[in-house]
């Protein structure tokens, strides 16, 4: 599928239920007030949502129910496609189509998101998401259709190219601000541009290109580079999922349990202490990053080998950016990062079922988004809002714990 | 001015940072607030300088209650105050400072720079307080900024100046100077509240003393009817040991040698000046000097944080001048950082993860590179009691803990090294006299058991009594190292560049 729409609203609830008991498991008491300020986020950005769906479109309440309604049914399940499936035992795929997109859109987040958190984690911002996409894409492209070989051996060497993309993309970075002191942000945001037009003179240039097209498109990945569905009956849904979700818990096990995630989180924390502890700061900055750009680079692989196939011109859309949003929702948290993943999926999963049946524009979805992001980003305002009590002995919330001077 | 605050109570959440305060300023009076760090003398000046509200009580001025909602208003009614860290543009002159928020303008809204300048010359000659109106503060020796801030105060026409922990960046000519001062204002008429913490200052230059603990007034006394036992034991409320308890040191051999030392910074300054200096196992080297004169950059330099730019730095022979931190730590270095919330700590992890910032990837605490999150935490708890850190258990964030505690935490993990040379640098500022004491009975313990220990400190006191031998550095170098026992006086003067006694 093509991600390059901004992701869309969902109806809440269970996505967003689930971090406040994961993370009040994962954190004590004090984060408890994170996962409510998030959840009520994603209420205002609803709610925002309705009020420009009645302004814009001259619909009543009515509308904003069936817009919803349609959201839900696009991205969730959609209630008749289930009654139709349960009475007739027929079109069970049809049911589970909404959940299957969700997901499909969800996957490439799950990873950027990753790559994004895990920097955030050790203080370094990784803004070069989009050139790191599209340099694993590129790299999966190649082995893709340049080699023959049966799937067990090409698919990952598929995957590997894809993270080995995204990890080179993310290396010079970090080797440049641990050398010389660049400021990651400024040289990964300019490696964007890099990366962005190379892909554009690549496409119009041998051996990557179509041959015979003049158009923008490369060569298509054969079968045995592509990424199984892992459903019959034509969901989209394939192995990216999994290795997304397995790439959740082993960044979960890196950050919390493994020595090299512990340095991570001490340098991101307070690097002159980790320094005085004996800790190699330069060296975490370029292996973080390294890492960054790989998870990265895995968003780019799993949508060229899941879902897309080829490459075009402004591949992987907003999925370099969006990680950030993501991984600011999910608190750098690999848990949280997949939560605000599958929310912002099933928004734009969602967001094109309800422009395809009720009108509301797609774009909808995208001021959803940011509404919910601006309201995350704000906690002391939503507590003011809903008027909540500050938790005993809670701290001030904060989403980054570091300047952009480090 | 005589001012007045009754029963002045200012709570944060459960926390009572001051309850029902009671304190008399006279007009032309030296008062001292005497307290450690936590008893509330910082509140207590927020609330009498508008920085914050409080719950309870009154101020009043010249028998006039008073409210202050900002500083402005402090101001307003005469108040005038020389922060700890200096409020100033370092880049701004000395006038131009002094006027700030005030300036003297012409016609049309233009500074009067001149007038400023005479403004300047005449408070100057007025209280003695001599400063080059020209000069650019940042250029000044800490000393003269501290004019600045007072002439700034009396620029405001302060009645009242209050003097927050004025003498810890000072030498001790430079204080004697600000006493002089001091003394001056109050033949003015003014009144001066001075906080401190330090018994020699208090009783050197107070009219009235007034000892805060745990937010309370423990009483008000006189130089006259206190000595330094007293007043330590009113500050801490029971009775406390002024002095260290050491037997002469057995110096073994040398441990540390440096060798021509010199470090330069990014910008091209030495700011360590080749520095010979040699530490023997089961002696303490007490580093004495004004802070900001390489001390800080000496430590840092044995650690492997900033590289030589020549010379040689040897531990027990071997060579480490181009050793990485990791490498120096391994080789037997413990170093307390001088500020051990920016380099010694993370505040937003635990007690059991601090106490394991140099070891997490070794054995028992980890496994080819998985952690061994239940060790650690063993370790934790054990080490808890093993250096009496008080915490309701070692997952709590090392953050939550008072600052005895933190340093508790840091002197815990670098003594659980094998260590051949101890750096301590500042390890008892701002701590309370229980932690103090606990801190120096540790370091001498590890002097005792053979340990070489290189202590930087700018309390004299605490160089005196803690030193075996005492080395003196001025900009960058060592002036001379003396026996404890030389004076005060000599040292101090040392410290000002002096050179060595005959």
């Amino acid at each position: 599928m093509s991600t390059t729409e901004a992701p869309a609203p969902a109806p809440a609830p269970s996505t967003s239920r689930q971090p406040g008991r994961a993370e009040r498991i994962a954190r004590r008491v004090t984060e408890a007030n994170l996962a409510v300020v998030t959840v009520l986020a994603v209420v205002l950005g609803l709610f925002v949502g309705a009020i420009l769906i009645v302004v814009t479109t001259g619909q009543s309440f009515g509308g904003v129910g069936r817009a919803y309604g349609a959201l839900f049914a696009g991205s969730i399940f959609s209630p008749s496609a289930v009654g139709h499936a349960i009475s007739t035992g027929h079109g069970w795929s049809a049911a589970f189509t909404p959940l299957s997109e969700t997901f499909v859109a969800a996957t490439p987040l799950i990873f950027a998101g990753l790559g994004v958190a895990v920097g955030f984690s050790t203080g370094v911002f990784n803004i070069g998401g989009q050139g790191q996409v599209i340099a694993g894409a590129i790299c999966a492209t190649y082995v893709g259709f340049g080699v023959d070989l049966p799937v067990w051996i090409h698919l990952p060497l598929v995957v590997a190219a894809g993270a080995a993309g995204g990890a080179v993309a993310g290396f010079i970075p970090g080797l440049l601000k641990a050398r010389t002191g660049a400021h990651e942000v400024i040289v990964t945001i300019m490696l964007n541009y890099v990366f962005l037009y190379l892909l554009s003179y690549l496409l119009v240039t041998a051996p990557l290109q179509q041959p015979g097209q003049s158009n923008s498109i490369s060569r298509t990945v054969p079968q045995s580079g592509r990424l199984p569905h892992l459903f019959s009956g034509g969901l989209r849904v394939n192995g990216g999922f999994l290795l997304a979700l397995a790439a959740v818990a082993g960044v979960w096990w890196l950050m919390q349990r493994s020595t090299l995630g512990f340095r991570f989180r001490v340098i991101g924390s307070n690097p002159l202490a980790g320094r005085a502890a004996g800790m190699d700061a330069k060296m975490a900055t370029i292996l973080v990053l390294t890492l960054s750009g790989a998870l990265v680079g895995l968003a780019g692989m799993s949508t060229l080998a899941g879902t897309d196939f080829f490459l075009s011109t402004g591949y992987g859309g907003a999925n370099g950016f969006n990680a950030i949003t993501v991984a600011l929702l999910g608190r750098n948290k690999p848990q949280g990062v997949l939560l605000g993943a599958l929310l912002f999926g099933a928004l734009t999963a969602g967001g094109r079922y309800m422009q395809a049946h009720t009108g509301v524009p797609f774009d909808l979805t995208a001021v959803i988004q940011a509404v919910i992001v601006f309201f995350v980003a704000t906690p002391a305002l939503v507590q003011e809002i809903f008027r909540l009590r500050s938790a005993p002995g809670e701290k001030k919330i904060l989403l980054f714990t570091k300047g952009w001077a480090g | 001015m005589r001012l007045e605050l009754a029963g002045v109570t200012k709570r944060f959440g459960s926390l009572v940072a001051n309850d029902h305060v009671d304190l008399t300023v006279e007009a032309g009076e030296i008062h001292c607030l005497l307290g450690e760090n936590g008893a509330g003398k910082s509140t207590l000046m927020n609330v009498l300088f508008g920085l914050q509200r409080a719950d309870e009580g009154e101020i009043r001025v010249d028998g006039a209650p008073v409210r202050f909602a900002d500083p402005g208003d402090a101001i307003a009614h005469g108040i005038g105050m020389v922060h700890q860290h200096f409020m100033l543009v370092p880049v701004f002159t000395a006038a131009d400072n002094v006027v700030l928020g005030f300036e003297p303008t012409r016609s049309g809204g233009f500074l009067d720079r001149e007038k400023a300048r005479e403004d300047i010359r005449r408070l100057s000659s007025e209280f003695g307080l001599e400063v080059d109106p020209d000069a650019v503060v940042e250029d000044l020796p800490v000393g003269l900024q501290q004019r600045v801030e007072i002439l700034k105060a009396l620029h405001r026409d302060a009645n009242l100046l209050i003097l927050d922990e004025p003498t810890a960046v000072l030498t001790p000519q430079e204080t004697e100077s600000l006493f002089a001062i001091m003394r001056g204002l109050k033949e003015t008429g003014r009144s001066i509240l001075f906080i401190t913490h330090k018994l020699k200052e208090v009783l050197a230059v107070a009219d009235r003393i007034t000892v805060m603990r745990l937010g309370r007034v423990v009483g008000t006394t006189t130089p006259a009817g206190s000595g330094e036992h007293v007043l330590a034991s009113m500050m801490v409320g029971r009775d406390v040991e002024l002095v260290v308890h050491k037997d002469d040191a057995q110096p073994g051999s040398p441990v540390l040698q440096l060798e021509g030392l010199t470090v330069t910074d990014e910008r091209g300054v030495t700011v360590i000046d080749a520095v010979d200096l040699e530490v023997r196992a089961g002696e303490i080297v007490a580093l004495a000097g004004v802070q900001g004169n390489g001390q800080t950059e000496l430590a840092e330099a044995l650690l492997g944080l900033t590289q030589p730019s020549s010379g040689r730095i040897l531990l027990d022979g071997k060579d480490i001048t181009r050793a990485t931190p990791r490498e120096a730590l391994r080789a037997g270095i413990a170093y307390i950082p001088e500020d051990r919330q920016a380099e010694g700590l993370v505040l937003d992890m635990s007690i059991a993860d601090n106490l394991v910032l140099d070891v997490h990837d070794r054995p028992p605490f980890a496994h080819r590179g998985a952690r061994d999150l239940t060790a650690v935490r063993e370790s934790g708890e054990h080490k808890l009691q093993e250096f009496d850190i008080r915490a309701r258990s070692a997952e709590v964030p090392v953050g939550t803990l008072s600052g005895g505690n933190q340093q508790k935490v840091v002197v815990a993990r670098e003594l659980s090294r094998p260590v051949r040379l101890l750096v301590a640098s500042q390890p008892t500022r701002g701590l309370d006299v229980g932690s103090i004491e606990y801190v120096h009975r540790r370091i001498v313990e590890e002097r005792d058991k053979g340990v070489a220990v290189l202590l930087v400190s700018s309390e004299l006191d605490e160089i005196l009594a803690l030193g075996d031998r005492v080395a003196v550095m001025y900009r960058g170098a060592i002036v001379g190292v003396v026996p404890p026992t030389t004076g005060r006086d000599r040292i101090g003067l040392m410290m000002a560049g002096a050179g060595v006694p005959a």
